[in-house]
Order: structure tokens, then sequence, then C-alpha cells
């Protein structure tokens, strides 16, 4: 019991309906071989994907939640941004 | 997959913490937004949740113990695949839980090892013997239909990852169900021996299936704490009735009779069933169990059986790896 903790992947699959790697869950294993057998048998049991990629965990930089205020603030003040602030005619029809 | 009794909360260590913090958390939870692993908790938030994560991925895996016993001795190949394959998910479920408690903090190998060392608890319907083939059925049948009434409802559970693993595990929980029920379904069309073999093990399995809920409610002493947090959305006698009404004209199909003769229907369409034998829980959670013994010795015997294999994969790891950086370095 004193082996040291074996590393965490985190897995992405595609789907057959053509949309981008989706994350599902992560697992443990020695290296990317192992983690992406492991990753068909613990997360394509049932034809749930085309494609699958490992990522070691520790390689992803994540943004710090409890700084996500000012993270997403440019976003939330840009109305503008969104096609609704814009005023089309109703003889137009749809635009 | 498999719960019970998970949802009490530590009520000795609720530490007196940053009071605002705790009161935006709540808010949050109020709202009905998810939690992440990277948010602030409160400490008893995260501990209730490791183990009550941690005990449900200990059920899966020490839940392959009981249905593998059958594997090779299963009726046909027809059967034996499945449950093959229904063994593989209950691996798998164990497997997701694992990765979604370890996102609390405790890593997979330290929340084994308190399973291996008895401290950490699992279902105690994993105690009970698999005698006949009829047992499968009525696992597939009863447990796993318990499991599913159980389940349901953590899909919407506060915690993000425990949440999204609890659909992953739900939508592979009905074959489980489904493919227990169609072993009673023939048992119960068999001769009079196989309907018997059946009806046996109906008799064996429904007060422990009705245990897997968890005491009553006037019992459990730390049922608001979950609720408020939304880790646990009905309380166990809810769940428990739930199950007993639809397992009743389930019974009825099968023509078996459920082995409680004060059973009744009452004017809300309530099946009302009699007393449990909560004295035969509280002595199985404590180890006293008819297989406790056996399954955490199984459990012990795979894990150092398999510790060569971790090693060997370990070190094959490490050396490509001093090999890539030394031919790098040339």
């Amino acid at each position: 019991m004193a082996t040291p903790n074996t590393p965490l992947w985190e897995v992405f699959i595609r789907s057959r309906n053509g949309l981008a790697h989706k994350h599902v869950g992560s697992l443990h294993a020695t290296d990317a071989t192992l983690a992406l057998q492991a990753a068909r048998d613990i997360y394509t049991r049932r034809g749930e994907g085309l494609s699958i990629w490992v990522v070691p965990s520790n390689a992803i930089t994540a943004s710090d939640p409890s700084e996500k205020g000012m993270m997403f603030e440019p976003a939330e003040s840009k109305i503008y941004r969104h096609p609704t602030f814009y005023d089309v005619p109703d003889e137009v029809g749809h635009m | 997959m498999y719960t019970q009794a998970l949802n009490t909360s530590d009520g000795d260590d609720r530490a007196v913490e940053d009071a605002a913090r705790a009161a935006e958390f709540q808010a949050r939870i109020d709202q009905d937004e998810r939690i992440e692993p990277n948010d602030w908790m409160p400490a008893a938030y995260r501990k209730t949740l490791t183990r009550q994560i941690s005990q449900h991925a200990h059920s899966e895996i020490v839940g392959m113990l009981p249905e593998g016993n059958w594997i090779t001795r299963a009726p046909s190949l027809r059967r034996k695949a499945a449950l093959l394959a229904k063994v593989q998910d209950e691996c798998g479920h164990g497997l997701y839980l694992y990765a979604a408690a370890e996102t609390l903090g405790t890593s997979r190998e330290e929340l084994v090892d308190a399973m291996l060392a008895g401290k950490a608890k699992y279902s105690s319907i994993f105690n009970y013997p698999t005698l006949t083939w009829a047992d499968i059925g009525t696992i597939g049948w009863l447990v796993d239909g318990a499991a599913i009434m159980n389940q349901i409802p953590l899909c919407r559970c506060s915690y993000g990852p425990y949440a999204r693993a609890m659909i992953r595990v739900c939508k592979e929980e009905s074959f489980h169900q489904r493919q227990g029920f169609e072993i009673m379904v023939t048992l119960c069309r068999g001769t009079a021996e196989q309907k018997a073999m059946a009806q046996n093990a109906l008799d064996r399995w429904w007060w422990p299936v009705l245990m897997m809920f968890g005491p009553p409610d006037q019992a459990s002493q730390h049922g608001d704490t979950s609720t408020r947090w939304k880790i646990k959305r009905f309380s166990n006698d809810e769940l428990r009735q739930k199950f007993v009404d639809a397992t009743v004209p389930q019974a009825q199909f099968l023509g078996l009779t459920i082995p409680d003769p004060g059973m009744k229907q009452n004017e809300n369409g309530n099946w009302e069933y009699s007393p449990i034998d909560w004295e035969e829980f509280k002595q199985v959670l404590a180890g006293n169990g008819p297989c406790n013994r056996d399954r955490l010795a199984a459990r012990r015997k795979a894990h150092e059986e398999g510790a060569w294999v971790r090693e060997a994969a370990m070190a094959y790891a490490e050396k490509r790896k001093s090999r890539q950086l030394a031919q790098a370095a040339e």
C-alpha cells in the first residue's frame, strides 16, 4: 500500500454526432497508453464515442472560480454584441 | 449501483466558519446552483460528501462480489454475457464515483485503504450471500430497483461532479434491473421447482432490500443538513414507500408472495408494510452480517494480488520517462 499515487488524467470523448470532444470524467493510469485503454473501458462501453483524448490533469490551467466576477465582467456589459440589440423594421422580416 | 443510509452528516466537527461565506454558499444552493470542486464549501459539506460518495464507490466495488459468484455458473451463454457486462458496469460505476470523490481532496488510494482497513462502510446489502441463480434475478430486480429509486434524485445533487457521475450511472442502471426481472419472469414461468427457487430468493432478499434505504426518518438525526445542502432530496421513508409501491404490482405479475403477511394497501393506494427489524440492519453494519468477513477478505486479497501489476506499470512508466529524458539530453 506504500506505492505512490497513480497519475490522474482527464478524459474527452467525441461522440458520433460530429460535436467537439467533450469532457466526460477522469481516471488514474501510469502512462498515456494505459490511460487511453482505461478510458475506452470506463467511458465507452456503449458506443459513446469515436475518438478519445486523455490529458494529464496537472497539465490543465483553470480559471479561479472566486475571480469569476472580474474574469467574465467584460462579457456581461456589452449587450451590443448580441443580435437582439439591433432594431430591424418588422416589414424586413426574418434576418 | 447502490446507495443507502449514506446521507448522514457530521454533527461533531462543524467548525465555526466564516459566516458570510457560509451564507453565500447556502444562497447558491438555494438558487439551485451547482457547487464545483474549486469553489469554497463548508468543511462539513466536504466531509459529508467525501464519505457519502466514497461509500457509494465502495458499494459498487464490493457489489461485484455476490454477482461475480455466478458468472461461471450462469445457465446460458446469453445470461453469462449479460451478467458479465453488468458486473463490469458496477466496476465502472465505482470508478466514476471514486473520481468524483477525489475532486473533494482525498486520493483514491486513501479512500480504498480506508475501505480495506474496515474503516469505511459500504452498502449492507452486499453482506448477504447469493445462494442460487434466482438470487441474481432478485438482485437485479430489487437491489438495482432500490438503487435506482435512491439514485435518480442524486442526479440533481448540489455537488456537480457527483451529480454528473450519477447521470451516467442511472443511464446504465436500467439495463441491470430489466435483466434481473427477465430472469425472474423466466423462473416464474418455468417448473414448480424453478418458481419455488424464485420465491425463496424473494423471501431472503425482501427485508434486507427495504433496509437499503436506511434508518426510519425519526431515527435519522442528520437528514436535515443534507436536505438543506440539497445532497438529499427525499427522506429514507419516502423513497422506501415509493419503492414498495412500485414493487408490489411487479411481484403480483410474477405470481410471487412478498414475505410480509401484514402488508396491506391503504386508502391512498400506498402499500403499508410491517415494521422492519432494525437490529438486523445494525448488526450487518457493525460487521456481523452473513458475509462481511468474506467480502473484506476478498477485496484485500484482490488488492494484494494486484500490487505487482500496479508496481510494474509504474516502473515501466518511470523507465520510459527517464529514457526519453536521456535521449533528449543527447
